[in-house]
């Protein structure tokens, strides 16, 4: 019984310190996204405006190291104008025969090319922080795409009494409130290049659609092949319970 | 010769020649073909066929996966990316690798519980039951180790927390646990070791699955009624009245499990899995894979030292408790056809029995709930509940209701109970 007691006391004590986490951030609000569910595909119209949002804004300081700029003609894009994307960068390559590095306009067989040579002069160009790379980003937070478009659009003044840290945004949905990323979006930001209205609902949607994209490019290969395997899978399962109702009538 | 008995006699003369120096159809035959399956064994006994099937599904996909992996902590991650994005079908090889391991687990915890449930560990299946929970601890091995190999944040903190346990036990523990990891804290030598006995573990389950399987056919099948087949008009042969059965289940099981890997294919797992391993920054909280949370949540439910009465001295500190507990409670699966000894085999015959193992089943998914929680508040008081009837259930409750139990009165034969042939 003692011990029950003192289980229980351990148990409220743990609970009375957990206000600690009281400022954790709002549940994002879910959007609907053209991708989701089983029959989901992606607006390739909102993947080019996210890409270009992705190349006006979030290339200045977010690596996508695992994407290469031929897989952007997923995005609709055709070989010539990805090749042209490609060459506006310059890509560190060698050494060459003489032993020196160079760099060379990028080739689509390249991956995107990285905002800084490596992390620590990514961390000494922010403050000390680490913009993450945004390859797999959507995968790689709990609430995925509403996550990514509420923290684009979740930037507010800070509550009065709120003790910001200096060189920190406030963010309401970003956990404890405090981010490092100074607002990266505004209204009319990127002139869209089919005319789209650039508010900033509108951009952060594109760029999420982008991201979701990015860390899930074979998604519409995935769930067009699943369809046909299910049909086959269920057809299947018909055949062998008929089967089985068959051969086993004349054991019962 | 002798190893079958008499070679059947083939019509087609290829085969002739070959079964008569090794008798490889006449074994089929015997084992496969007309093999005696109690003829009222329910769908509960494809699971076993079902595992066996997803074990050779893990080692095609493991197979492949590994001919486009680099183990080296720089490199393995972006190399199972690399699989992801530019390999032929590599998303659809690393989804099915990834869900098959959750499905593999279904399979077996199924398989599991239908052998607790219509006692299959008891005389003379104990051999067989054992060989079934040594199964059961290379695949929680394997599958730890596999989850370590893309050197995401899941997989550096999960081996981190894991191998730490082993610190836990007296004099020895902080020493293994450097030679766990081949060095002073998860590093290159820990992912090269997982990888190569990820890779071996498999072939391993391989093998016992063939003791297993052995046993089994020696034993022959147990049922829902559990008494043992007595006449031939007990039993049909296996081909193809079990095999078809057998095939309507894993067919319905790959449909729901092919549904989730290409619809769901990260509804099993965690965002962290998808995240660079970095040891300097630790996730929110860490949880394993859904498979293990039960017996994590054991290994958790412990939180007080046992002290020497009127003293500070720690005899048993509550890490270790938990360590101990945690394995304990798949050991201790091992002596279970002595802990459980009354002489009726299915949980059908046995009215407290049957509700105990229901309420077991239960505990197993208030145990997973716990585990995936924060250890605090209720979800701790739920794992620490359930980790209490884990053990008392097969510690006391099973023993006692051994000798005292009432059974109901268990049918003459297979043929003679009533809920044997009904139609289906």
């Amino acid at each position: 019984m003692k011990k029950t007691l003192s289980m229980l006391a351990v148990a409220a004590v743990i609970s009375a310190a957990t206000p600690a986490f009281a400022s954790e951030a709002e549940v994002p609000p879910h959007q609907k996204w053209p991708h989701q569910g089983v029959f989901g595909t992606y607006d390739k119209a909102a993947l080019q405006r996210g890409f270009q949002v992705y190349k006006e804004v979030c290339a200045a300081c977010h690596s996508m190291k695992l994407l290469s700029y031929r897989d952007l003609t997923q995005l609709g894009y055709t070989p010539e104008q990805v090749k042209t994307v490609a060459a506006e960068y310059q890509i560190p390559d060698g050494p060459n025969d003489e032993g020196e590095m160079f760099e060379r306009p990028g080739r689509p067989a390249d991956r995107f090319h990285s905002p800084f040579p490596n992390d620590k002069a990514a961390r000494a160009a922010n403050g000390g922080a680490l913009p993450p790379d945004m390859s797999l980003l959507s995968k790689a937070r709990e609430h995925g795409d509403d996550y990514i478009y509420s923290i684009l659009t979740g930037y507010e003044e800070k509550p009065a009494g709120f003790d910001l840290m200096p060189g920190l945004n406030y963010n309401k949905y970003f956990a404890g409130h405090q981010i490092a990323m100074a607002k990266p979006l505004n209204e009319g930001q990127v002139t869209y290049t089919d005319g789209t209205a650039n508010t900033l609902e509108q951009q952060a949607r594109d760029v999420t659609q982008f991201l979701a994209w990015a860390s899930e490019p074979h998604m519409e290969q995935r769930k067009g092949m699943g369809l046909k395997v299910m049909i086959f899978m269920l057809a299947f399962c018909g055949i062998m319970v008929a089967a089985k109702r068959k051969l086993w009538a004349d054991i019962h | 010769m002798a190893h079958f008995g008499e070679n059947k006699n083939f019509s087609n003369p290829v085969v002739n020649w070959i079964d008569n120096r090794l008798p490889i159809f006449t074994m089929l035959i015997k084992e496969y073909g007309v093999f005696p399956m109690p003829r009222n064994v329910n769908y509960m006994w494809s699971f076993g066929g079902i595992a066996m099937t997803m074990l050779g599904i893990m080692i095609l996909t493991g197979i492949m996966m590994a001919m486009n992996y680099t183990p080296h902590t720089t490199l393995a991650f972006d190399s199972v990316e690399r699989t992801m994005r530019d390999v032929n079908f590599g998303w659809l090889l690393r989804y099915i690798h990834m869900n098959g391991a959750s499905f593999f687990f279904i399979a077996v915890y199924i398989h599991i519980a239908r052998g607790l449930f219509y006692g299959s560990y008891k005389k003379p299946r104990e051999l067989l039951w054992m060989f079934g929970v040594v199964i059961l601890l290379l695949m929680m091995a394997t599958a730890f180790m596999g989850y370590a190999l893309p050197w995401s944040q899941m997989s550096g903190w999960g081996v981190t927390v894991i191998t730490s346990m082993f610190s836990a036990i007296p004099l020895v523990g902080d020493g293994l646990v450097t030679w766990l990891w081949g060095g002073f804290s998860v590093d290159n030598p820990t992912l090269n070791r997982f990888y190569a006995l990820h890779f071996l573990l498999p072939f391993v389950i391989l093998g016992v699955v063939f003791i297993h399987v052995w046993a089994l056919h020696v034993t022959g099948s147990n049922n829902p009624t559990g008494v043992e087949p007595k006449t031939p008009a007990d039993t049909v042969p296996f081909a193809p009245y079990v095999s078809t059965k057998d095939s309507v289940a894993l067919v319905f099981f790959l449909t729901i499990f092919l549904g989730v890997v290409f619809f769901y294919p990260l509804a099993l797992t965690e965002v962290d899995h998808f995240r660079k391993f970095d040891p300097m920054q630790t996730p929110a909280h860490i949880v394993p894979e859904w498979y293990f949370l039960p017996f994590y949540a054991i290994l958790r439910a412990f939180t007080m030292d046992i002290t020497i009465p009127f003293t500070t001295v720690v005899l048993l500190p509550a890490k270790l408790q938990g360590v101990l507990a945690m394995f304990g409670s798949i050991i201790l699966l091992v002596f279970l056809p002595w802990l459980d000894r009354n002489p009726v085999k299915s949980g059908r015959f046995r009215p407290v029995f049957k509700w105990c193992i229901w309420l077991l089943f239960v505990d197993f998914f208030v145990l997973m709930y716990s585990g995936a929680k924060p250890p605090e508040g209720l979800p701790l008081i739920m794992g620490q509940l359930g980790t209490l009837y884990y053990f008392v259930l097969f510690l006391v409750i099973l023993p006692v209701l051994s000798f005292k139990e009432k059974n109901l009165p268990v049918p003459a034969s297979i043929s003679a109970d009533p809920g044997c042939c009904k139609k289906h």
